[in-house]
């Protein structure tokens, strides 16, 4: 006990520190973000600095293609290494390697930034120092899940929301509400799809945020336990309708195509996939209760052996061009709105999908993010951490 | 400590040849084998050096190094290992929580030892499955193939051994999932279900996938009893059945026991076949799933003791049966 309230303590004196540091980092406005008086500096790109010839970067597969990471190493001789994680616990894991002396950065999602940050393993970086920034999406301007008291931690890279995509030859009418996906009583139990992976859970916090106001529930990502049961209740009754999990895209595009899975959560790429496959007739929609999502950010480790090379980078992937090519390739949304007009134009039909600069969309998207002790309201830390997360999951998945 | 010197010795002849044979090098030569020959314990010693070292090492060492860390915690606020010994992985896997109390009702609906039980009976199934398959065609290739049809039925049951693992998987995943060729087979007669992502998909591929593992141990223990016994049981008016019961079985039961230990192992040890074609747990899914998603490599090791345990006891049995001397 003595030794969790002391790493209580040492978490409390983080986030002083990382308070101290936030005025700062919000009212450096134009300047040269430099913290003094001992909290960490802010890191600014600065487009003369020579890069230092390397970048190590960990990322999800497809966010490091040829097609635009040659022209960025052409462009400042940072020869790019990258390490691919597959979830979000790996990438956490591969920061953390030697120290987090090992890797420059990561594009990490919701779901792990704020485990990052509170261990001190990413570095703040002062945002304004890169020119598109402004062109950001307002909701990305400073989200809780990549800025805490003020103070940013990396640039904004991909997001997307999660679906709900079905299969219209199957469910029938169309689906308003995900309650096919959760009631015990779902028509189309057996041939049911789920995430697989703790965060869903989230998912499932969404419905009864909805459906059983009595709970109390006000942020998906912040449970107390007795929310967290319900959640979990609610997915072992799913459990039972699932005909399997996807934990990788291409799993949820093979059971659809197979008439195995008919409804379930999904990225807007598995649509996309699925569309121009045309073997099965699907479509989506965001239900009554809404949906959660994903936004990635480009972060930057506290050790980063070339920093100089991981601010360059940061400021390539912020440019409309790069985002447009990313955004096409993986199937995602881009954060800076100046890559929207490009995007739409060449997607066509498909743009609707991708909601691109919808500010009045994305503020209804709860955005993955890490599940801490701290609800980040009144109610302090009587939340439940990640950890009692992964613990559910394996209730949930192991029964 | 005569080791090194004789793993040098061969190599010595060769160098004096290139350089200057000089008398007293080729007496050292001559030294070490004289004194090989007269102690054949260091000889057998030097022999056996590297795969000796090579098992302690790689493979004890590990194995032991598990072992300890299932006694250690993880710090679940900073995810790093605290080596301090305890016996709270074991209690998490018997109730489910480190904070439940152990009853009767929280070990049985502990989700370990669901994973556990869920586990041992696919490894069950899968082995009887496989034995019953395996008997009559190691008996047909034993007894009556032709002596040319023999090796080409033996070719034929490893043949699936010269393709990749993960592709035979692959291959079951579309064998069973949704309108995949089972299910137009089952359709056919009049049974409409898929089999798709379920454990009956699992228990199919696995029985598949091991069953040349369990032909060739029965093949060569068929093989080795005598014709004139089976003619002997004959002449004194047993049926066949009886002939089968009474005689072969008692005969080949080693070897039905080593190709259960390998069907039973494999089953036990393999995670990649319920990701692909299942859905649910096994114990190799939760200890994945234990490092890589909660990076609870304590638990995870602690886990990882379960199918030891169980391998040891099956083990035992199987010695007690007589299994090694058909392997």
């Amino acid at each position: 006990m003595r030794r969790v309230r002391g790493a209580f303590a040492i978490v409390a004196v983080l986030a002083l520190v990382a308070a101290a540091c936030g005025g700062k980092g919000s009212s450096a406005g134009g300047g040269g973000g430099g913290g003094g008086g001992g909290a960490p500096k802010a890191f600014s790109y600065d487009p003369s600095a020579q890069g230092e010839g390397q970048l190590s970067l960990i990322a999800w597969p497809g966010y490091t293609q040829k097609a635009w990471v040659k022209p960025f190493e052409n462009e400042t001789g940072c020869q790019v290494t990258v390490k691919y994680g597959n979830t979000s616990d790996e990438m956490v894991n591969l920061m953390r390697q030697q120290g987090g002396t090992l890797y420059d950065g990561v594009s990490a999602s919701g779901d792990a930034t704020n485990r990052l940050i509170a261990n001190g393993d990413v570095a703040p970086i002062n945002v304004n120092s890169f020119p598109e920034y402004p062109d950001v999406m307002q909701s990305l301007q400073a989200p809780a899940h990549n800025t805490v008291d003020g103070v940013h931690y990396g640039v904004p890279y991909m997001w997307g929301p999660n679906i709900l995509m079905f299969n219209t030859d199957v469910v029938k009418p169309a689906p308003t509400s995900w309650n096919v996906v959760f009631e015990a009583n779902s028509p189309y139990a057996g041939k049911i799809t789920a995430y697989d992976s703790p965060i869903y859970i989230a998912d499932a916090a969404m419905y009864l945020m909805a459906h059983q106001p009595g709970l109390g529930i006000t942020d998906p990502y912040e449970l107390t336990s007795d929310q967290l049961n319900a959640a979990v209740d609610l997915l072992k009754t799913q459990s039972g309708m699932i005909k399997k999990y996807w934990a990788v895209y291409t799993d949820e595009i093979d059971g659809f195509e197979s008439g195995d899975m008919v409804v379930g959560t999904a990225w807007p790429v598995n649509q996309s996939i699925l569309e121009s496959d045309n073997k099965v007739p699907v479509a989506s929609v965001i239900p009554s209760e809404g949906v959660t999502g994903w936004a990635d950010t480009w972060m930057m480790s506290s050790h980063a052996p070339h920093p100089i090379c991981m601010l360059k980078w940061m400021e390539y992937t912020l440019r409309p061009e790069v985002q447009t090519a990313v955004a096409e390739y993986y199937g995602a949304t881009p954060s800076n709105t100046a890559s929207c007009p490009q995007l739409n134009k060449d997607l066509g039909a498909d743009a609707a999908n991708y909601h691109c600069g919808d500010d009045a969309f994305l503020s209804k998207v709860f955005l993955w993010k890490t599940p801490l002790s701290d609800c980040g309201d009144s109610r302090g830390e009587t939340c439940v951490d990640y950890s009692a997360w992964t613990n559910a999951w394996t209730q949930i998945r192991g029964a | 400590m005569g080791i090194p010197g004789a793993r040098r010795a061969p190599g010595i002849p060769d160098e004096t040849m290139a350089s200057v044979a000089t008398a007293g090098e080729r007496t050292l030569v001559r030294r070490v084998s004289a004194m090989l020959f007269r102690h054949p314990k260091t000889k057998l010693a030097a022999l056996l050096a590297a795969p000796l070292g090579w098992l302690i090492v790689v493979y004890l060492a590990s194995l032991s190094l598990m072992l300890v860390t299932a006694f250690w915690r993880l710090n679940e606020l900073s995810s790093q290992i605290e080596r301090v010994w305890g016996l709270q992985n074991f209690h998490t896997l018997l109730t489910g929580a480190q904070t439940t109390p152990i009853t009767l009702s929280s070990v049985v609906h502990s989700v370990y030892t669901v994973i556990t039980f869920r586990t041992l009976g696919i490894a069950v199934a899968v082995t009887l499955t496989d034995l019953t398959l395996a008997f009559p065609i190691a008996y047909y290739a034993a007894r009556l193939a032709s002596s040319r049809l023999r090796p080409i039925l033996l070719l034929a049951v490893t043949m699936p051994l010269w393709s990749n693992y993960l592709v035979r998987v692959f291959a079951w995943r579309i064998i069973t999932s949704g309108d995949g060729p089972l299910q137009s087979l089952m359709r056919l007669v009049g049974v409409h279900y898929s089999v798709g992502a379920s454990n009956w998909a699992v228990w199919l591929t696995f029985c598949y996938l091991w069953l040349p593992f369990a032909i060739l141990p029965i093949y060569a223990a068929i093989e080795r009893v005598p014709g004139s016994l089976l003619e002997a049981s004959s002449d004194l008016g047993a049926h066949g059945w009886m002939t089968f019961r009474r005689v072969v079985v008692p005969l080949i039961l080693p070897g039905l026991v080593a190709a259960s230990i390998f069907t039973f192992s494999l089953t036990l040890g393999d995670y990649i076949t319920p990701v692909l074609v299942g859905k649910q747990f096994f114990i190799g899914n939760a200890i994945y799933n234990l490092v890589g998603l909660a990076s609870n490599l304590p638990l995870a090791a602690a886990f990882a003791t379960v199918p030891v345990v169980i391998m040891a006891i099956y083990l035992t049995v199987a010695r007690r049966l007589g299994a090694f001397e058909a392997l």
